[in-house]
């Protein structure tokens, strides 16, 4: 077992995505993930890295589009209104096929909405956000130690699938301290003979392009796009199955929220009634397998959530609505205590539904 | 001894060279079409051409070789 | 001996652009420059939203396309992805550099970014068919000031120059036309100088070329570049608006 460190969720973002060997940061403020725009302030200059205070998010995607062009491991962080902004870079990043690493650390909307955390960029992140027919690669981190390790994983699979990764965080991920462990295997970085780096008068010219403007082509390229995330869901879905086995009711949760439903299934549990957790650790592709296997043998499912009910429509798709899934949730920065979640667990059992 | 040489199917007769030339010996082909369309430039009296390249500075398709 | 032909950094293919359009000249002049410096094979180029979108067709160099407005950002990644090997430069028109892209132009200059603009100024919306700019002339009948702009109604041009030339950090500012042989030589000058400047590390050059737009002018091409002249270059006065290292020179 290797030395542990207390950090901020944040701060383990920025450290992880330097150990995965990420050299550009690109970032404009905003709360709750201002953490990681300092962190890299000040260890950027350090490691020969780049760390800009861009003019704005718009700026500091774009910033990140270029980087990505020239093959290089490349970040920016934000949160909820932030990433709004970005959404047309996203667009782009994903019709250029361009590997890059996004952070949302969510607060609660729309708007300018709060400051508090929030799980309410669920569709923003897993249905796209920008225009256009594309998917990221979205993670869902649930300690500080996966803050960590899922923007390694993050930065791995964006290069593999030629993607953007996005960390969906929230407020309270970003400012709890934990102990992690920061030692990393990095999966080496693939070759990249499409990147803008220059011909060296050796090879024709590279160009990164999302403009089509043949409709049977642009079909094409989105057609092929299609079956890479086919490929990505066939193969990245990860997630958490805690005392599923058995259970009548299965609470699904990520992030805050399933910390919070695990404490809830614990106390359930002491009082008999069976429940389990699924987590989903990725958000897209969304881990449709256990759901499905669950709705087998559970009589319900709860979606908990920091939002009006957004993973909710997953969980229905993924268990076909073969079984009744209800919502427990909190929002405007509000998060579901383990009793509000109990209590939820408990009007399941004792018979209703509604 | 100048030589013009037109990539006369790129030429969209803007006239811009024809314009420019300080001799006056460039045209339009009102006879020609080319591939585009357009009555190409081309050289009407090749024994005047001093070959400055004026002609090929002013044309925006790049399509006028200059020898001298 | 030749005496004039296409520059190797200019692909041989035909240019999409309507007759008479100056960006083939423009595109040609930066080419040249690319070719004597010798600096193709470490130049990217990019070219967001415009008339000049598909540039990335006809530079031989590699190429990206850019959101519209965001050259100037994307350039910076791309720059400081590997300052001492890439050689950046961005091709953008009025509306893209002085409209939407603002922030972005602004913010690169005042950082004295180590890139080189070129900014075609011809005073409309050409792709989209011919929509007021940011730089149309009060009175110019567009698309979308069909009685002519009014200030009034929606502002006066933005002088992008005059405004820039205030901040400290841009390196060199020079306002050039193509609209005849001595200014195309002239444009050719600048455009090289700015990439001069980016090789020996110098910062933010940006060249505004006065262009012509003769298809949503309404204008015969030959017409077209009279209008620069009539119209434009007073509004515009050409000339150089900053130069800190000749300044220093001087101050010497």
């Amino acid at each position: 077992m290797s030395e542990k460190v207390l950090m901020k969720g944040n701060e383990a973002i920025a450290e992880a995505a330097i150990r995965a060997g990420c050299r550009h940061y690109f970032g404009y403020p905003i709360t709750p993930q201002t953490e990681v725009a300092a962190y890299m302030a000040k260890v950027m200059p350090k490691i020969g890295g780049t760390f800009l205070q861009a003019e704005s998010e718009i700026a500091a995607i774009n910033m990140v589009y270029g980087v990505a062009s020239c093959g290089l491991r490349v970040m920016t962080s934000s949160s909820s209104p932030g990433i709004s902004l970005k959404g047309e870079g996203l667009s782009y990043l994903a019709g250029a096929d361009l590997p890059a690493l996004v952070v949302n650390v969510q607060r609660g909307g729309p708007g300018l909405g709060g400051i508090q955390p929030s799980q309410s960029d669920y569709f923003q992140a897993t249905r796209g956000g920008g225009h256009g027919d594309y998917h990221m690669i979205v993670l869902a981190p649930a300690s500080v130690q996966e803050m960590a390790e899922l923007t390694v994983r993050g930065f791995e699979l964006a290069d593999k699938y030629r993607m953007t990764a996005m960390i969906l965080a929230d407020g309270t991920m970003g400012q709890m301290m934990e102990p992690v462990s920061l030692d990393f295997n990095v999966a080496p970085v693939p070759e990249k003979p499409w990147a803008t780096t220059g011909t060296k008068m050796a090879r024709e010219h590279n160009i990164i392009n999302s403009l089509y403007l043949k409709p049977d082509e642009l079909e094409r390229g989105n057609f092929a796009r299609y079956e890479k995330y086919a490929e990505v869901e066939a193969n990245e879905a990860r997630y958490e199955e805690y005392l599923t086995d058995d259970a009548d009711i299965i609470i699904a949760a990520f992030g805050i929220a399933a910390r919070v439903s695990r404490n809830a299934v614990n106390e359930a549990r002491k009082q008999g009634i069976k429940v389990g957790l699924i987590r989903p650790i990725t958000l897209w592709p969304f881990p449709k397998a256990p759901f499905k296997m669950a709705a087998d043998h559970a009589k319900a499912f709860i979606s908990v959530e920091l939002s009006m009910g957004q993973m909710i429509e997953d969980v229905k798709l993924a268990t076909e609505c073969r079984v009744p899934v209800t919502l427990c949730n909190r929002a405007g920065g509000m998060i579901p205590s383990p009793a509000e979640v109990l209590a939820a667990i408990k009007k399941i059992s004792e018979g209703g539904n509604d | 001894m100048a030589k013009l040489t037109f990539k006369t199917d790129n030429c969209k007769g803007c006239g811009l060279c024809v314009e420019a030339c300080p001799k006056h010996i460039l045209r339009l082909a009102q006879e020609k079409i080319n591939k585009k369309g357009h009555h190409p430039a081309e050289l009407a009296d090749e024994s005047a051409c001093i070959g400055c390249a004026t002609c090929a500075l002013m044309c925006p398709d790049c399509i006028i070789k200059v020898e001298r | 001996m030749v005496v004039f032909d296409r520059p190797h950094a200019m692909l041989d293919v035909p240019l999409h652009y309507c007759p008479g359009c100056t960006h083939g000249i423009i595109h040609r002049l930066v080419a040249e420059a690319i070719d004597e410096l010798g600096i193709e094979g470490k130049t990217i180029g990019i070219a967001p939203v415009g008339c000049s979108v598909m540039a990335y067709d006809y530079f031989a160099c590699d190429m990206i396309e850019a959101a519209h407005g965001r050259a100037p950002a994307v350039a910076t990644g791309v720059k400081r992805a590997d300052p001492e090997n890439h050689i950046v430069f961005t091709y953008q028109g009025d509306g893209d550099l002085a409209s939407i892209g603002m922030a972005e132009t602004v913010h690169a200059a005042a950082r004295n970014e180590n890139i080189t603009v070129i900014f075609i100024n011809n005073a409309i919306y050409g792709m989209t068919g011919g929509q007021m700019a940011p730089t149309s002339l009060p009175g110019q009948v567009t698309q979308t000031s069909p009685y002519g702009r009014d200030p009034k109604l929606c502002g006066y041009p933005i002088k992008v120059f005059e405004m820039l030339s205030e901040l400290e950090g841009p390196e060199y500012l020079e306002r050039v036309t193509v609209n005849n042989a001595k200014n195309v030589r002239a444009a050719k000058k600048a455009i090289k100088k700015a990439f001069q400047n980016q090789i020996d590390g110098k910062g933010f050059s940006l060249i505004e070329v006065l262009s012509s737009c003769p298809t949503n002018w309404g204008m015969t091409p030959s017409a077209a570049l009279k209008w620069i002249d009539e119209k434009m270059i007073p509004y515009y006065p050409l000339g150089v608006y900053k130069d800190r290292s000749a300044e220093k020179e001087a101050a010497k």
